[in-house]
C-alpha cells in the first residue's frame, strides 16, 4: 500500500525522468553531451590541454543542463490546478515539494553522472580525474537540483519565469561549482566535503522555501 | 439513489461570516455570510467579475479573505476552470492518480466514468478532449474524492444539454446523502431547495 505521497513520487518520476513516450525530456542530457562534444572543437586537439580543463568543462555543462528542466519542474502544475487540489487533501506544499526535489534529483543527477563517462571519453579525462569528477557530481547535484527547484517555485507565477530562472541559477549555483570543480585540482576530500555540505544544507532549505513561494503564488 | 454509502459518517457544516473580499486594490464584495448544514445547497449568482470564483477559492481556504472568516467542518471538493489532470496522460491513468490518492473504491470510480460518459475515453489524452469532456473529467474526480462539502465553480460551462440535467442530478444526489453544495455560476442551476446568493447585493 503506498500513501498519497507515494503517488505524488510516482507520478513526478513518470513525468520528469527522462525517456519513455510520456517521461521527462532529454534536452538535459543531450545539452552535457554536446558541450562535451563541442569543447575539443573549439580548443583544438591538445590532448593535455583538454585533459586539464576537461573536469572544469564538464562541471559547466551541468550546470547550464540544470537550468533546462525548471520550466517544466513546478509552473505546469500550479497553472493546472493541482497544488490546490493537493491543498485542498490536506497534503502540504512543503510535503509535495521534497517529494518533488527528489524526482527532480534522480532525473537529473544520476543520468548526468552516466552521461559524464562518455563525456570523459571526449575530453581524455583519466581515470582518477574522473574519479573525482563523479563524486563531486554526486555531491554537488542535489545542491543543483535543490536550487533549480527553488527558482523553479519563486518563479513559477512570472509570465517570463523560465527565461528568469535561467539568470538566477547561475550566481546561486557559483558554491557548489567553485568546491565542485575545486576538488579536481586540489584534488583533495575538502573540496567535495564542501560540495556536499552546500547541498545538504540547500536540500534541507528547499522543501520549505519552495512551499512557501507556492503558497503566495496562490494569493497573488 | 446512491450506489455506495458516502464515506464521511460525521456532520459536514460550512458557515461564511461577514466575508469581504479584495484583489488588487479593488474591494470586489463585502458581508457576504451564510450558514449550510448537511442537505443544503447554495446557489451563487452574479455577473461576470463579480467575485465568484474568489469567493469559491476563499470557501476552500485556498485564498485568505479581506475580512470575516470561514468555518468548514469536513474535506472540501474543488471543481474550477482547471481540470487538474495531467494532458499529456491518457485520461484513465490520469483520473487513476487522483483516485488512487483519494481512496476511491474501483466499482464507485468505474460507475462515476460510466454516468459522465467517459468510459468510452479512457484512452484518448486528456489534451486531446473537449471543454465538455474535460469538465467531465473533473467532476468525476470529485466524486471519487468522497468529501462532504462539494465547491463548484462554473459547473456547467462547456456542458452539453443532456450533461448540464447530469450534472444536476448529481448535485441533487450529493445534498440527498448529506453533502453540502456551493454553486458558483451565471446559469440557472435548477435544484429543489437551492438556496440563493446574489452578490450584486454585496458590492461596496
Amino acid at each position: 500500500m503506498i500513501g498519497p505521497l507515494g503517488r505524488i513520487f510516482l507520478r513526478d518520476c513518470a513525468l520528469l525522468v527522462p525517456g519513455g513516450r510520456r517521461g521527462g525530456s532529454l534536452l538535459p542530457l543531450l545539452f552535457f553531451l554536446a558541450v562535451a562534444m563541442l569543447y575539443p572543437f573549439a580548443v583544438g586537439p591538445d590532448a593535455p590541454l583538454l585533459a586539464r580543463t576537461g573536469g572544469g568543462v564538464v562541471w559547466v555543462a551541468a550546470l547550464l543542463a540544470a537550468i533546462l528542466p525548471l520550466d517544466r519542474l513546478v509552473a505546469p502544475d500550479l497553472e493546472r490546478g493541482l497544488f490546490d487540489q493537493w491543498a485542498l487533501r490536506g497534503i502540504a506544499e512543503e510535503a509535495v515539494m521534497a517529494v518533488r526535489l527528489a524526482a527532480h534529483w534522480l532525473s537529473f543527477g544520476p543520468p548526468l553522472m552516466l552521461a559524464t563517462l562518455p563525456a570523459a571519453a571526449l575530453l581524455g579525462i583519466d581515470g582518477p580525474t574522473l574519479r573525482t569528477v563523479e563524486l563531486g557530481l554526486l555531491a554537488g547535484t542535489p545542491g543543483l537540483a535543490a536550487i533549480g527547484m527553488l527558482i523553479a517555485a519563486l518563479t513559477a507565477s512570472l509570465r517570463s519565469g523560465a527565461a528568469l530562472a535561467g539568470l538566477l541559477l547561475i550566481p546561486l549555483a557559483v558554491p557548489i561549482l567553485i568546491f565542485g570543480a575545486g576538488s579536481l585540482t586540489t584534488g583533495g576530500e575538502s573540496g567535495l566535503a564542501l560540495t556536499a555540505a552546500i547541498s545538504l544544507l540547500l536540500l534541507a532549505i528547499t522543501p520549505f522555501a519552495a512551499g512557501a513561494a507556492i503558497r503566495a503564488a496562490r494569493e497573488g | 439513489m446512491q450506489a455506495s454509502p458516502p464515506a464521511w459518517t460525521d456532520n459536514a457544516a460550512l458557515a461564511a461570516v461577514d466575508i469581504a473580499c479584495r484583489r488588487g486594490d479593488r474591494l470586489l464584495f463585502r458581508g457576504v455570510g451564510f450558514a449550510l448544514n448537511p442537505g443544503e445547497a447554495l446557489h451563487l449568482a452574479g455577473p461576470n467579475g463579480i467575485g465568484k470564483s474568489s469567493l469559491i477559492r476563499i470557501l476552500a481556504g485556498l485564498l485568505r479573505p479581506f475580512a470575516g472568516s470561514v468555518e468548514r467542518t469536513g474535506a472540501a471538493a474543488l471543481l474550477d476552470e482547471r481540470p487538474a489532470l495531467d494532458p499529456q496522460w491518457p485520461l484513465g491513468k490520469a483520473l487513476a492518480f487522483w483516485a488512487g490518492l483519494d481512496g476511491a473504491s474501483a466499482p464507485a470510480h468505474e460507475e462515476a466514468l460510466a454516468r459522465l460518459g467517459l468510459a468510452r475515453l479512457l484512452d484518448v489524452p486528456v489534451r486531446y478532449l473537449s471543454t465538455g469532456q474535460k469538465k467531465r473529467a473533473a467532476l468525476a474526480r470529485v466524486i471519487g474524492q468522497q468529501a462532504p462539502l462539494w465547491l463548484l465553480d462554473e459547473p456547467l460551462n462547456g456542458l452539453d444539454r443532456d450533461a448540464v440535467a447530469l450534472v444536476e442530478v448529481l448535485v441533487a444526489e450529493h445534498c440527498m446523502a448529506g453533502g453540502i453544495a456551493v454553486i458558483a455560476s451565471h446559469q440557472p442551476f435548477a435544484l429543489a431547495g437551492l438556496v440563493r446568493c446574489e452578490l450584486e447585493r454585496h458590492v461596496p
